[in-house]
């Protein structure tokens, strides 16, 4: 996979070049400032930008403003963005054209290097990863709210971690239920949240965030 | 007069309403010779047999009475005349006993009071200005009221005259008769109705001119309450300062020096026992991974990072999404404000809205985000239960405290049953405009 990766320490970004290249990516490009990331987004049309949300010359949000460009020339252009805090605010704009192809993590989760490589591959097939802190704080953001109050506490786990962008396997995996019953507590959400059941992993990720987001999909 | 909505009775009612506030204070011109008889007794007094008690009371009755005519120079004239005064000294009580009024000590408290407060009022130079009004606003101001009145009344005898057996003084030496005779009363009366306004405002000048505070004193009051910030500012930094130092020591700083020493364990577990080395490095990992987050926390409480990376607007939506509240964000700014500005109003309305959820019980809120006149706005309104009183909540004054620090004013309306409404303003300019999404 061709990799355009864009981080301004460089301690963190000969660490990620060398974790990329050593699960066999090609890393095309690293750079340290908005303007190149966006020169070699243009340039090598990668399969997945890797961004850090804080680059030079300003040291706002340039990593981010120039992906959410980039995705919007070319849209589905998978962008895995990495930062040292992760904000619902950006989370909402990344996931907010709907075409699949992102994931908003923190700095880190780079520590869990096969995890980290999984979402890489997730997120370059088409998928959503979001951060677990994303998903936690918008469940607890929402608490009140009637419909979520409905779900069990269960329910409740399932749906975040269908959040992280996992599959219901994965999710069997980790709770240590059987397929089954993780099928029967998604459907279970899907019914009490109104949403159409969907078995497309990217688009339940979607639908999930944008209910939780409060703006029910059509 | 025809009906109640006629333009012309409509243009008349400001002249007419001037005209009874004159009629008031020209009422009211006895009661202001009898004042500066009242201070010149005084001062003879005084000066003369040294009863200072009998000063002591014109004193505060000079002072209720330039109290009631400050008031009506801002309620009736819209000419604002802020108190010159200056605070009374507080008496301190010595470990013996003694009273010290700042000046002298005294035995005796009554005695002591007395003694503090000739001085008090002695010293502040707004007592002599009151008392120069006193002994000159029956002219002066008097003069001023009473012209328009008199104007009309002597428009109005005019009028009068085919009634009259003799022509009045004045109007005797005017050749005019039949059809032109009413002229010169109409002329008078329309002249006194068009001074009333004028007059009315120029009172209040004068009012303001002897009454309000001096150049002087306005500055002496200022640098009172900047030093009085500067002081809160700086313990509240030097607070702050300190908590987060506790929180790297107690938080990430151990946490470090766990895993230093876990890592120290695993040097020498690592060919006796890989097994349990490999426990004791998750558990590492672990600590690094709570070190990070309680570092980001610290941060977020520090300088947020969607408002260093994208501003006030940004940084408040983002806050928005992080309370358990429904909260509705409207911003019109057309520009950034500085920096420490932004913190300041950023840190309020987080404030606000942590209220709104801890003590108000609130579901949805409001933020509304402007700037005009040079004035940054927020507003925070909430469907709590109200309630909310600045004199008891730290927060409230923390609030206070942070926006005094720009000439910000925090004003708060929460009547109990609620909704609770908290404005904010600062004074400020807004630099490098910018698009911003709305």
């Amino acid at each position: 996979m061709r990799v355009v990766l864009a981080e301004d320490l460089v301690l963190l970004r000969d660490g990620l070049e060398l974790l990329l290249s050593a699960h066999g990516h090609d890393v095309v490009a690293a750079v340290e400032s908005g303007p190149e990331l966006a020169a070699a987004l243009a340039e090598h049309r990668p399969d997945i930008a890797v961004v850090d949300v804080r680059l030079p010359p300003t040291y706002s949000d340039e990593g981010l403003q120039v992906a959410l460009a980039a995705r919007r020339e070319r849209p589905g252009l998978p962008v895995l963005v990495l930062s040292q805090h992760v904000e619902q605010l950006y989370a909402r704009e990344l996931i907010a054209d709907g075409t699949g192809g992102v994931g908003y993590l923190l700095k880190d989760r780079v520590s869990k290097a096969d995890q980290f490589v999984d979402a890489v591959h997730t997120v370059a097939d088409g998928g959503t990863v979001m951060d677990p802190q994303v998903i936690s704080r918008l469940l607890a953001r929402n608490a009140y709210d009637q419909p979520l109050a409905l779900l069990t506490p269960r329910e409740r786990d399932v749906l975040a971690m269908m959040a992280e962008g996992r599959s219901n396997a994965a999710i069997a995996g980790r709770l240590h239920f059987s397929e089954g019953a993780v099928s029967k507590h998604t459907s279970n959400i899907f019914a009490k949240l109104g949403l159409g059941a969907s078995d497309d992993d990217n688009r339940r990720v979607l639908a999930v965030l944008a209910y939780l987001d409060g703006t029910r999909p059509a | 007069m025809s009906s109640p909505q006629s333009p012309g009775v409509r243009a008349l009612r400001p002249a007419v309403q001037a005209l009874g506030r004159l009629a008031v204070l020209t009422v009211l011109i006895p009661a202001g010779v009898a004042l500066g008889v009242l201070v010149v007794l005084a001062a003879v007094l005084w000066c003369g047999l040294g009863l200072f008690p009998f000063a002591l009371l014109a004193v505060r009755l000079v002072r209720s009475a330039a109290e009631a005519a400050r008031r009506a120079a801002g309620h009736w004239s819209q000419v604002p005349v802020p108190s010159p005064y200056r605070p009374r000294p507080a008496l301190e009580r010595t470990l013996h006993g003694w009273f010290w009024t700042g000046h002298d000590y005294h035995r005796n408290r009554r005695f002591a009071s007395m003694a503090r407060n000739l001085r008090w009022i002695w010293n502040d130079p707004a007592t002599w200005r009151d008392n120069l009004w006193a002994v000159t606003d029956p002219l002066v101001g008097g003069g001023i009221t009473a012209a328009p009145l008199l104007l009309i009344g002597y428009g109005l005898y005019g009028l009068a005259q085919p009634l009259l057996p003799a022509p009045g003084p004045g109007y005797d030496l005017l050749p005019l008769d039949g059809a032109l005779a009413p002229l010169p009363g109409l002329a008078l009366v329309a002249g006194g109705l068009a001074l009333a306004r004028p007059a009315l405002r120029l009172h209040a000048r004068w009012t303001r001119a002897l009454l309000g505070p001096t150049e002087r004193a306005r500055l002496a009051r200022r640098v009172e309450q900047l030093t009085e910030i500067r002081l809160d500012a700086t313990e509240a930094q030097a607070a702050e300062l300190r908590r987060i130092e506790r929180d790297l020591h107690d938080g990430a700083q151990a946490r470090l020096v766990a895993v230093s020493l876990r890592l120290g364990a695993v040097a020498a577990l690592v060919d006796r026992d890989p097994e349990q080395a490999k426990r004791v490095v998750t558990d590492a990992q672990e600590n690094v991974t709570a070190a990070l987050q309680e570092l980001r926390d610290l941060v977020r409480g520090i300088h947020p990072p969607v408002l260093a990376e994208r501003g006030l607007a940004e940084g408040v939506r983002a806050l928005a999404l992080d309370v358990p509240l429904r909260v509705e964000v409207r911003t019109a700014l057309p520009g950034r404000a500085e920096a420490p500005v932004e913190s300041a109003v950023y840190f309020a309305v987080s404030e606000a809205l942590t209220n709104a959820v801890k003590h108000g019980g609130a579901r949805c809120a409001t933020v509304e985000l402007t700037h005009a006149a040079g004035l940054l706005r927020a507003e925070v309104s909430d469907d709590g239960g109200g309630g909310a009183d600045p004199g008891r909540g730290s927060g409230l004054r923390g609030i206070q405290r942070r926006l005094a620090v720009f000439d910000g004013t925090l004003t708060l309306s929460s009547p109990p049953g609620g909704p609770t409404r908290l404005i904010m303003e600062i004074p400020c300019v807004l630099s490098s405009p910018r698009t911003s999404s709305c």
